[in-house]
Formats: structure tokens, C-alpha cells, sequence
């Protein structure tokens, strides 16, 4: 293994390209997927029979078959409805919806999680239908999706080396192409590994962050507890 | 002038009046041509068996529940036409809950402003100044930080209680508000509920707490598998001037 060849490829445009195009397909396809895992789930709970159909349906359709094959079908079959797009589109449509279906499920058991007496007392208090979810069901719900929603996240990130076969240029193609050219394999896959650890390593450290703004408790917990305080079990914020 | 409060004069046209309504879920009738009537400054105290529907009432008079048939008028305007402005009605009654129902994700302090601040646009920093001074009324202004999780049941209810009256709400509904508390917690809630009824708060108290209906109320309602068996001022109904069902539930509960 030539150490010189992988700093090499770590430090050229390609291989940052690919990464870039990678993160930028990672973090749309999940906004995407997340929009749209919210409003099945929210579908899901009003008393409409078609909502709940649709809601059925496209999580039958969509859990149902591999995203390798959502990803080609949609590249090669809706251009023949005179739909096209490029590739990259075709890419985060794919993922996207796919993804959508999974982000439902997360969604529907974190609304599930908020008891149905806290939006009993939000109503109680004169608020709307809305401002109930808004306020009081949501922030609540949050909490609970996080941690699944951060596994979907690393998940995503790795499950977008699919889009390879539709010639996105994201990391593992790019890895792929540089190596056959020179059948250096182990320093073009190791290149994009490292890149690929770096970005989800990125994803937890932003997860953890996101789980410790949205504790409630954070301005009451702000002296943090070192590490031989928390083995000998002393200083523990008290509670009652 | 205490006297005034708690004995309203008889012209005062009533702050609500629920005219034989009915309520079912499925097959079982919970409610049958039930009839209640409260004036301002009142305190009407509902008992009677579990199961008998004095929830179920509860939650119809602020529109938690929809009613099958009959009315219900508050301040004269019809709530059972009002069901798109459900949310306008509410604004207006205060409601306590028997689990207390705080918000978990928001501090003591944050419960009571969220209704002012979402619903009536107040300011935040007038929403947490009235935030305070409702604390200070439940005698709770140290614990405007805390989460819900951190106080005790009687502190939550307390605060609930402080959350429901932020909207100044012309009357206040309790839905048997000691019944998950450990006995020495229900003194502490009933003693404020007490005492907003005595500054002339509108209320309407489902509870077991006869102890409280005796120090509190000006009417006592005894409801039955789902009738108003009795309507009885508080002393018709201590002096034992009552209905044969009431009288046998009063020797259950005091034993």
C-alpha cells in the first residue's frame, strides 16, 4: 500500500467532489425525506379513509421494494413519460421517497409517544387544533425521534453509494473509476472509507448536539458532571 | 362582603345553563337529560359514583366531548352551535385535569405562559410577569424553573392550576384534581381551590373531597348512572335533607 498515493487521493478535487456531491445528496434526500415522513404520519392520524389509504399504500409501495430498484426505475422509466431529469434529480427523488417511508413510521410512533391528555390540556387551554401540534405534540415528539432519526441519517449517507449505478458522481464511483484506471484498489477505497467515516463521524457529533439543545432541562444542568464525579455518584443534579 | 360572594343573590342570570343533555358512546348512555345551572361567583361542587358520568359532564360543558342532544348555554350564546369556534369557547373555561397534564417538555413557569403567548399574542415578558404572580398565588413563585418531572404531584396540580387561570377564564372546570394525589398533597391543592372560590371564581369541582364540598361549595349535585339525582344547597345536603341514592353514597364514602 502506497501511504503517499492515499494522501494523494485524499487530497484531490475529485475525491472531494465525490464527497461533497455525497453529503449534499445525503443531507437533501433526507429534508426531502423527512417533509414527506411527516405528513404521511400526519395523515395517518386524521379521520379520513382515503388519507389513510394513500398513507398505506405508498408505505406498502415504498418499504416494499428495494431502493436499488426505486432508484432505476425511476431514472429509466420516467423518461419514458416524457419526465426527465438528471441524474443527480433522479438521485434524490429516489432516495427521497424512499426514505419518506421509513422517516412515517419514526414519526408516527414519536406522535404516538405524547399522551393523549397533553392535547386534551393544550385544547383545554383554547388553542387550536394546529397550535396543539405545533406547541405542544411536536416539540414533545422530537424528542423521541431523535435517536432513530439519527440512525436514519448514517443510514442515508451510506445508502447513497446506490446512486452509483445511474453514474451520479458521488464518492464510490469515483473511488470505483480512479482504481480501475490503475487497479490501485486499496488506496482509491480507503481514501473514500476515511472520507465516509469523517462524514458520519460528522452526523453523530451533530446528532449528540441536537439531543443536548433540545433537552428541556439544559439552563437547569449547564455545570457539567466530570467523569470521577459521575463514577462516585456524586454531584447528580437533585431531584424533588 | 364574603357573604355576598358566596351567596349570590337570585336575580343573577345564570354564567351557564346545561338544559337536558344527552351523551353515548356507542350503546351505553353515559348522560341522560342532564340539567345544571351556575351563576357567576358560584361554586358548585358534582359527586356521586364512579362511572356515574360527572366527568363525562365535565367535559361536555367546554366542548371536550360533543353532546347527542340538548343545550348548553353559556352567557347566553348556544356552545352546542359553536363547533367550529370550539377553541374560542375554551378560552373562556378554565379546566384542571385529575393527572395534572402539564406540558413535560416546558418549566413550571412555561406551562403558564404558553397559552397567553400562542393564544392571546402576549408578550413574553408579560407572559412570564403574569407567570410569576399566578405562582405567587399557588405559592410556587420558587419553582418557576423546575419541570414537571422535578415537583411533586400537589406542585403540579398547583401549577396546572395557575396554568388554567392564565387565560383568565370566567369559569373554572375541576376534574376530580385530588384523586392522584398521596394524601398529604390533597390539602394543599384543595386549600387553593378553596380560596379562589372564595375571591368569586366561577367553578364547577368534580371530587370525593366531601371535606372540601362542605368548606367550599354553595350547591351540591349528586349525579347517578348518568342523571342529576339531586340539585341541594350545601346545607339542604349536610343537614340531611336528601334524595335515598345520595344518602346511601354518602355512608359509603364516610364510611
Amino acid at each position: 500500500m502506497s501511504l503517499h498515493l492515499l494522501l494523494d487521493y485524499l487530497g484531490s478535487a475529485e475525491f472531494a467532489r465525490g464527497a461533497a456531491v455525497t453529503l449534499v445528496l445525503t443531507l437533501l434526500s433526507l429534508f426531502f425525506g423527512m417533509v414527506i415522513g411527516l405528513a404521511l404520519a400526519l395523515l395517518q392520524s386524521i379521520p379520513s379513509r382515503i388519507a389513510r389509504t394513500f398513507s398505506f399504500v405508498y408505505l406498502w409501495l415504498f418499504r416494499g421494494t428495494p431502493v436499488l430498484f426505486q432508484i432505476i426505475f425511476i431514472y429509466n422509466v420516467l423518461p419514458s413519460f416524457g419526465i426527465r431529469f438528471s441524474a443527480f434529480v433522479c438521485a434524490v427523488l429516489a432516495l427521497s421517497l424512499n426514505e419518506g417511508a421509513f422517516m412515517c413510521e419514526i414519526f408516527r410512533s414519536g406522535l404516538h409517544s405524547v399522551k393523549r391528555g397533553q392535547r386534551t390540556a393544550g385544547l383545554a387551554l383554547g388553542m387550536t387544533g394546529t397550535k396543539v401540534l405545533l406547541h405542544i405534540v411536536l416539540p414533545q415528539a422530537l424528542r423521541v425521534v431523535l435517536p432513530p432519526i439519527g440512525n436514519q441519517m448514517i443510514g442515508m449517507l451510506k445508502l447513497s453509494a446506490l446512486v452509483s449505478v445511474i453514474a451520479v458522481q458521488e464518492l464510490l464511483l469515483i473511488a470505483n473509476q480512479t482504481a480501475s484506471a490503475n487497479f490501485r484498489y486499496l488506496e482509491a477505497l480507503s481514501a473514500a472509507g476515511i472520507y465516509y467515516l469523517a462524514l458520519t463521524t460528522l452526523f453523530m457529533l451533530f446528532q449528540g448536539w441536537l439531543e443536548r439543545s433540545l433537552d428541556p432541562k439544559r439552563k437547569t444542568r449547564m455545570r457539567r458532571i466530570s467523569l470521577t464525579e459521575r463514577l462516585l455518584g456524586v454531584g447528580q443534579p437533585v431531584v424533588r | 362582603m364574603s357573604i355576598e360572594l358566596t351567596q349570590p343573590s337570585q336575580s343573577t342570570q345564570p354564567l351557564l345553563r346545561v338544559a337536558r343533555i344527552d351523551k353515548s358512546y356507542g350503546s351505553t348512555k353515559i348522560l341522560k337529560a342532564c340539567s345544571l345551572e351556575i351563576v357567576p361567583k358560584e361554586t358548585i361542587v358534582v359527586i356521586g359514583p364512579s362511572g356515574s358520568g360527572k366527568s363525562t359532564l365535565l367535559r361536555c360543558l367546554n366542548l371536550l366531548e360533543t353532546v347527542d342532544a340538548g343545550k348548553i348555554f353559556f352567557e347566553g350564546r348556544e356552545l352546542t352551535r359553536e363547533r367550529n369556534r370550539q377553541h374560542l369557547v375554551r378560552q373562556e373555561i378554565g379546566m384542571v385535569f385529575q393527572n395534572f397534564e402539564l406540558f413535560s417538555h416546558l418549566s413550571a413557569a412555561e406551562n403558564i405562559m404558553l397559552a397567553p403567548m400562542k393564544v392571546l399574542g402576549m408578550s413574553r415578558h408579560d407572559a412570564h410577569d403574569l407567570a410569576l404572580s399566578l405562582l405567587d398565588k399557588v405559592r410556587l413563585r420558587d419553582r418557576a424553573d423546575a419541570f414537571p418531572d422535578e415537583i411533586s404531584g400537589g406542585q403540579q396540580q398547583r401549577v396546572a392550576i395557575a396554568r388554567a387561570l392564565a387565560m383568565k377564564p370566567k369559569l373554572m372546570l375541576y376534574d376530580e384534581p385530588t384523586s392522584a394525589l398521596d394524601p398529604e398533597m390533597i390539602r394543599e391543592v384543595l386549600d387553593v381551590m378553596a380560596e379562589l372560590s372564595a375571591e368569586g371564581m366561577t367553578s364547577i369541582v368534580v371530587t370525593h373531597e366531601m371535606g372540601f364540598a362542605r368548606r367550599a361549595a354553595d350547591k351540591i349535585v349528586f349525579m347517578d348512572a348518568g342523571e342529576v339525582v339531586e340539585t341541594a344547597t350545601s346545607e339542604q345536603f349536610f343537614s340531611g335533607v336528601v334524595h335515598e341514592r345520595a344518602r346511601r353514597f354518602l355512608d359509603q364514602i364516610l364510611h
